[in-house]
């Protein structure tokens, strides 16, 4: 089956500070895989040149086998995303928000797949608001309706949770995983709730400094790496990435 | 080229407007000023001056030109202005949009939002007697000569603001009257110095109001000087965009779309 991304050599340089290393990867149908880090490991870069807002330096990344350099708009299309730091217009309602991006992503009967959307993550309170006016739980609600609006076979989440409650983060992680299992689509999500990756992911890639330095079942990866949680295993691969081999 | 994408980005200047007091206001309101002040101008220049030379089809009907120019160039620059300050960008290009489906949106708002300026400013231009009958035909063509360049200086602008970040906006607003001088909206070129001529044949505007005023003074219009005003402008748009495009893909280079907030990542 084909991947539904897959990444090879991914380089991306500014001035003199490599930000990605040439890192390769891939994510399968209906996996989930959190591209774990601390702050400037990559992550948001490789996210950024994966939706083709960022041109790479160097390698290829194919979504279904499109190839995002070539053949961006087709590539795109079979993608959507969300992240905490790119909220929807703030100046539009919540409906025209997303009559707007299905109309980018021409979605086929729009109107039904926005009443869907809005039933899914409770949004249908806020359809006629702006969403500038929102809390940031319920703008993180619409952000993540507007990502699943073309139903997209690569789903990108960049900390999708951060700024949501406990209780609602774990409604959006649920949704998110009913999302994957009924369909073929395949998730890269970066956080930095550990117990959320380990609750969520089937597997994570520890990126430090653009390079992939450990790969795994999140819910093992600890225990191989002789540390008690995930979380603490990320801060050794923050402050240390040269003792756990990759660097 | 998709139809839906290209609406969507008119659907949201549509929305944006209708829901928006602020914005529905500037369409007219600057144009209704300025076809008063420049009617009672006008009226009073007709009184004043010798007998025989009506300054209501030469310069009112000049600013109502004018002016029509200035809103097709800001409806392009004002719609791509709403990303900037939504801080859109990244939203709208990770979609499979593609940069031609963009502009021609942009230009589709403009059309849609000019058209009511127009409106408002012809009716104000009957409360001072102008008619657009004194122009015969050649109206249109003075009309598509600047709804072209109008275009081609609004894709221009908002290249700038994309390669410069969003406190360059203002480079934009002057734009108009830094070209207005050498396009004789007011007066014929030949007044102009030489050098100043010079740059006025390259300019598309200027062989409107000198077609303009050649009509006004029972003259006959110049088609071939117009039609090639107007090559010259759809030359200007076909530059603009790739100006635009380039801009673009530079920005994907540094990253700039993706941190657009950052204004220049080199």
């Amino acid at each position: 089956m084909e991947r539904t991304l897959s990444i090879t050599g991914l380089r991306k340089i500014y001035g003199d500070i490599v930000a990605v290393d040439g890192i390769s990867f891939d994510v399968r149908p209906g996996e989930i895989v959190g591209l774990l880090g601390p702050n400037g490991a990559g992550k948001t870069t490789t996210i950024d040149m994966v939706l083709g807002v960022l041109r790479p330096d160097a390698g290829t990344i194919r979504i279904e086998g499109v190839d995002v350099a070539s053949n961006r708009s087709q590539a795109l299309a079979r993608t959507n995303f969300a992240a905490v730091y790119t909220p929807l217009p703030g100046n539009l309602t919540v409906f025209q928000n997303l009559h707007v991006f299905g109309l980018l992503y021409e979605v086929k009967n729009l109107t039904k797949r926005i009443e869907e959307l809005l039933t899914e993550f409770d949004l249908e309170a806020f359809r006629d608001k702006k969403c500038g006016v929102l809390s940031s739980g319920e703008q993180t609600r619409a952000s993540l309706a507007k990502a699943m609006i073309n139903r997209p076979q690569l789903l990108l989440l960049d900390e999708p949770t951060a700024s949501l409650d406990p209780a609602t983060a774990r409604e959006i992680r649920a949704g998110i995983r009913r999302f994957v299992r009924q369909g073929t689509s395949g998730v890269l999500w970066t956080s930095h709730n550990m117990y959320e990756v380990e609750d969520v992911c089937d597997r994570a890639l520890f990126l430090s400094h653009g390079k992939i330095l450990l790969e795994g079942d999140p819910k093992k990866m600890a225990a191989e790496h002789d540390k008690k949680t995930l979380e603490e295993l990320f801060i050794a691969v923050a402050r240390e990435p040269l003792t756990l081999g990759g660097g | 080229m998709s139809f839906h994408r290209t609406f969507a980005i008119v659907i949201r200047q549509f929305y944006l407007i209708r829901g928006s007091f602020s914005r529905v206001v500037p369409l007219f309101a600057w144009v209704a000023v300025d076809m008063v002040l420049w009617g009672f101008l006008t009226r009073y220049l007709d009184t004043v001056a010798a007998p025989g030379f009506n300054f209501v089809p030469a310069l009112l009907g000049a600013v109502l030109l004018w002016d029509f120019f200035i809103r097709i160039m800001q409806g392009i620059t004002m719609a791509f202005l709403e990303d900037v300050w939504s801080r859109n960008f990244l939203n709208t290009f990770a979609t499979p949009l593609l940069i031609s489906e963009y502009v021609s949106g942009l230009i589709l708002s403009s059309i849609a939002t000019s058209i009511a300026g127009l409106g408002v400013m012809l009716v104000i231009a009957t409360a001072f007697k102008l008619s657009f009958f004194v122009y015969g035909l050649m109206v249109f063509p003075f009309l598509l000569v600047l709804f072209l360049f109008g275009i081609s200086l609004g894709i221009f602008g908002s290249a700038l603001v994309l390669r410069f970040g969003p406190a360059s906006e203002w480079f934009i607003w002057p734009l108009p009257a830094l070209i207005s001088p050498f396009v004789g909206v007011l007066y014929p070129v030949s007044t102009l110095p030489h050098w100043m001529q010079w740059i006025s044949c390259f300019l598309s505007p200027s062989y409107v109001f000198e077609g303009l005023r050649a009509i006004v003074s029972g003259r006959v219009a110049s088609g071939l000087a117009l039609t090639a005003g107007g090559f010259l402008a759809v030359g200007y748009i076909f530059l603009a965009y790739w100006f635009f495009t380039r801009i673009y893909k530079n920005a994907l280079r540094t990253g700039l779309i993706a941190r657009y907030s950052a204004e220049n990542l080199g």
